[in-house]
């Protein structure tokens, strides 16, 4: 098989496993999670081998892996789909293939396979454990997910959905993947359906990413009548972007209705083609990598179950909405105005800032981490607003990974404290609040360790850590290009998320066990914490391969390969900045000092009210659930009940009709009254029957019963007709 | 050769005996025997035809022999008839059998 041929093929098991699940194997846990886990080994396998045989190319941005098939007949040509593996496709199809195996094996564990199925379980409700008795003694043991199969048939779904996106070489196509993405987030956030937080947080992510979507789709209708294509490489050929670069958007707009008002103008004309449609591929992003302003769904999506947080918020979809955006990076850079990048980089920062202080006051654990998520992502978009291409792409690798790391770890954490829950039985203990943990560290040393290199990774740890790297690389491109108020926004966001990590960790693992059922937890199976070491191997390991070549001490030592093959992907290989010690004091200040001060603040605390951070402002988001609910969701509300339901359906539509109630009832009664029974049915009916009737009973005295007469009959008649043939027929 | 005027007279007496017995006769076993006499003067009218038709076609004869298999079959199915309501009502009279009145 050629290479080509098994890029075609690497989405492919995931989807495969899916149908199989749905459709046979659902009843067999065992069978179910062996298809699924399989079809990840699969793609695995053939994402490796692609990025083998990457590796191996040289110049690989100009001479990459395509391969295209005709799809769609138009007017007089062919819309194209197919492969393409440059150098971006490469290295996220290497994260990608990693994390969704590690999380497809730990969902093995997480769903409590083994174990007996619960007393009372239901489907679409978490599991509550399973009474079994042992030693002698009756205990409960946590119990087997009742839809264990529907789960793993979900995140196949997912995974394909994931694995089409990165694989394809047009924006069609990547947008196929992005919505099936859409559909499985919202099924897996609403996987336990059965409690409302979670069919809302469901119906949240799908309508919020649904807004960004439309504007993505917008942008890509608008590539398309533009260019005549989505091909990527077609796009981004020199003469196309300089094109589109140079275009005003709105020229009817400027013609027409501005011509009077010359103040608008520098305005209109800094939308450029190129800058407009990236920008609403950009909103699609905002919304599926959860950016300001529609950050608001992703902290609700923490009601699925913790694999799909990671899948959610390292593997796949958000991933997937920078990937995107950096994958039209050529495009944006086109735009001579520079107005959409500036866009693109204050939301990007301001993101990062903005959702790190929320992070600050939240206790669930798995909600600290998707705060941090979010900003995190904003970190990216705003390396990729300042043109740090490949500090962009970095960081979203090695987020990827200890992003997956953390999640995973906190979802082992939860499993622990569930443990714990169950032997106590107390289940207003909430597993998921920090303050009800503390001491996990000597309980669940595994989970603890591994949680603590992706923690010290998220922070930016000096020098170890890979997430030190990535964000160093952002903080030094910033500032060396002179962006300042996007390094200092950065710097500050930094360390408040080495702060609020440190602060995880410590409430999570040190002091004492605040509770029972923190003293009771336990470590997970294996299942569990092998994705969490492997996983943790790449947190640390993957930054070695992007330090800058002159970084004091260690530049140079390995080569600055991330730099060197990312690079490849764009037509003009980024120069990397020079080395600047301020960047790098500042990195290593706000990560060890975040790191530090987090720890002083909280290693006493033990409860909400010492947390001097429980600002109703940061607890409650700043009021964005409330405000949209008062500008959006309220409005929508009153349409649908009021307007639409009341004054039209109820009013109008319903009035139309009450008048010609009346009317029709009438003009029914008057043609029953006056037509229908006189005429239809006493005249033709009754009147016949009538008719019938008497006939009959003149008629029944020939009936006399003697064959002798009824001869005689038929002898007459027969003369009759005889005589009447014989005269009129055939004597003519 | 005696003409076929002659065949068909005779066969039309034959056949307006028949009736009259059928019509006048109260005994069903003499009403059948109408129907027999009836049955034969078809019989004569079609070797009649035939004879004085085209010789080759025996569809005439073919005909007359299918006759007779069906009045012997009447025959004894109206005989069978005429016993089994002598048994029940214990009469052959025609005009008392009167059961299919209204």
């Amino acid at each position: 098989m050629t290479t080509e041929t098994i890029i075609w093929l690497i989405p492919l098991p995931p989807a495969l496993a899916f149908f199989l699940i749905v459709l046979f194997t659902n009843k067999n846990k065992a069978l179910s999670h062996t298809i699924a886990v399989g079809a990840a080994l699969l793609s695995w396998i053939g994402s490796m081998y692609v990025f083998v045989k990457a590796l191996g190319v040289e110049h690989l941005g100009e001479h990459p892996f395509t391969s295209s098939i005709n799809w769609l007949p138009l007017a007089d040509t062919w819309f194209k789909i197919g492969v393409l593996v440059d150098p971006l496709t490469t290295v996220t199809l290497f994260f990608v293939a990693w994390t969704v195996l590690m999380i497809f094996i730990y969902s093995v564990g997480y769903h409590n396979y083994g174990q007996p199925a619960g007393d009372h379980d239901r489907a679409g409700l978490p599991p509550h454990g399973a009474t079994i008795e042992a030693h002698g003694h009756k205990h409960t043991v946590p119990s087997v997910e009742p839809m264990y199969s529907r789960f793993f048939a979900f995140i196949g779904l997912f995974a394909f959905g994931m694995f089409t996106l990165v694989v394809s070489d047009n924006l069609l196509t990547l947008f196929v993947g992005w919505e099936i993405m859409g559909l499985c987030s919202y099924l897996l956030i609403g996987f336990w359906y059965g409690k409302k937080s979670a069919r809302d947080a469901a119906v949240k992510a799908f309508m919020t990413t649904r807004i960004g979507d439309v504007f993505m789709l917008l942008g890509i209708a608008w590539l398309y009548s533009y260019t005549g294509t989505l091909n990527f490489r077609e796009i981004f050929r020199p003469e196309v972007l300089e094109g589109m670069g140079n275009t005003i958007a709105f020229p009817k707009l400027a013609n027409t209705v501005l011509v009077n008002i010359p103040a608008l103008w520098p305005l209109l004309s800094s939308f450029t083609v190129a800058g407009t449609i990236g920008l609403l591929l950009f909103i699609g992003t905002v919304g599926k990598s959860a950016q300001f302003p529609l950050h608001v769904w992703l902290p609700d999506a923490m009601e699925g179950p913790t694999p799909v947080s990671a899948m959610i918020h390292a593997a796949t979809m958000v991933s997937a909405g920078v990937y995107a955006i950096i994958r039209m990076f050529p495009l944006l850079n086109a735009d001579l105005s520079g107005m959409s990048l500036s866009i693109v980089a204050f939301i990007g920062a301001f993101t990062a800032l903005f959702a790190a202080t929320i992070a600050l006051a939240q206790n669930d654990i798995k909600r600290v981490l998707a705060y941090s998520t979010i900003s995190q992502l904003g970190f990216m978009i705003a390396a990729l607003g300042i043109h740090a291409y490949i500090a962009a792409v970095f960081h979203l690798i090695t987020h990827a990974f200890f992003k997956a790391l953390l999640f995973l770890g906190s979802g082992s954490v939860i499993h622990g404290m569930e443990h714990g829950v169950l032997h106590t039985g107390n289940h207003d203990v909430d597993p998921q609040n920090m303050f009800n943990m503390g001491g996990l560290k000597n309980k669940m040393p595994i989970t603890f360790w591994t949680f603590l290199i992706g923690g010290f990774a998220l922070s930016g740890f000096p020098l170890i850590t890979a997430g030190f790297w990535s964000k160093d690389e952002i903080l030094a491109d910033a500032f060396g290009h002179g962006n300042i108020y996007v390094f200092a926004t950065l710097a500050v966001a930094a360390f408040i998320t080495a702060f609020y990590t440190m602060r995880q960790i410590t409430l999570t693992f040190f002091g004492e066990p605040r509770t029972k059922e923190a003293e009771h937890a336990q470590e997970t199976s294996w299942t569990m914490t092998l994705p969490l070491v492997i996983l943790s191997v790449f947190a640390i390991g993957y930054g070695w391969v992007g330090i800058p070549e002159h970084f004091p001490l260690l530049g140079g030592l390995v080569p600055n390969w991330i730099h060197e093959f990312v690079g490849g992907t764009l037509a003009e290989h980024p120069e990397a900045v020079e080395f600047n010690i301020v960047p790098l004091l500042t990195s290593l200040i706000v990560a060890l000092g975040g790191l530090f001060f987090g720890w002083l603040a909280y290693r006493n605390v033990n409860s909400p009210a010492e947390d001097k951070l429980q600002i109703p402002l940061l607890k409650n988001k700043y009021y964005f659930d409330e405000l949209y609910d008062f500008l959006f969701i309220k409005p929508a509300y009153w349409f649908a009940e009021t307007f639409v339901y009341k004054w039209m359906d109820k009013g109008l539509i319903d009035g139309i009709l009450h008048v010609f109630d009346p009317i029709t009832n009438g003009l029914g009664s008057f043609i029953r009254n006056y037509f229908d029974l006189p005429v239809i049915n006493r005249f033709f009916g009754d009147g016949s029957a009538d008719v019938t009737y008497w006939f009959g009973g003149k008629l029944r005295a020939v009936q006399t019963g003697r064959i002798q007469q009824y001869l005689m009959y038929a002898l007459v008649a027969f003369i009759a007709i005889g005589a009447a043939l014989y005269f009129f027929v055939f004597s003519v | 050769m005696v003409p076929l005027s002659w065949y068909l007279i005779l066969s039309a007496a034959l056949f307006s005996i028949g009736v009259f017995g059928v019509l006048s006769r109260r005994n069903a076993v003499a009403i059948l025997l109408g129907i027999e006499l009836m049955l034969n003067a078809v019989n004569i009218n079609l070797a009649a035809f035939w004879r004085y038709g085209n010789v080759m076609n025996m569809a005439g004869q073919v005909f007359a022999i299918i006759v007779f298999a069906v009045a012997a079959a009447e025959v004894s199915v109206g005989l069978a008839l005429v016993i089994s309501v002598y048994r029940k009502h214990n009469t052959v009279i025609a005009d008392e059998i009167d059961m299919m009145k209204f």
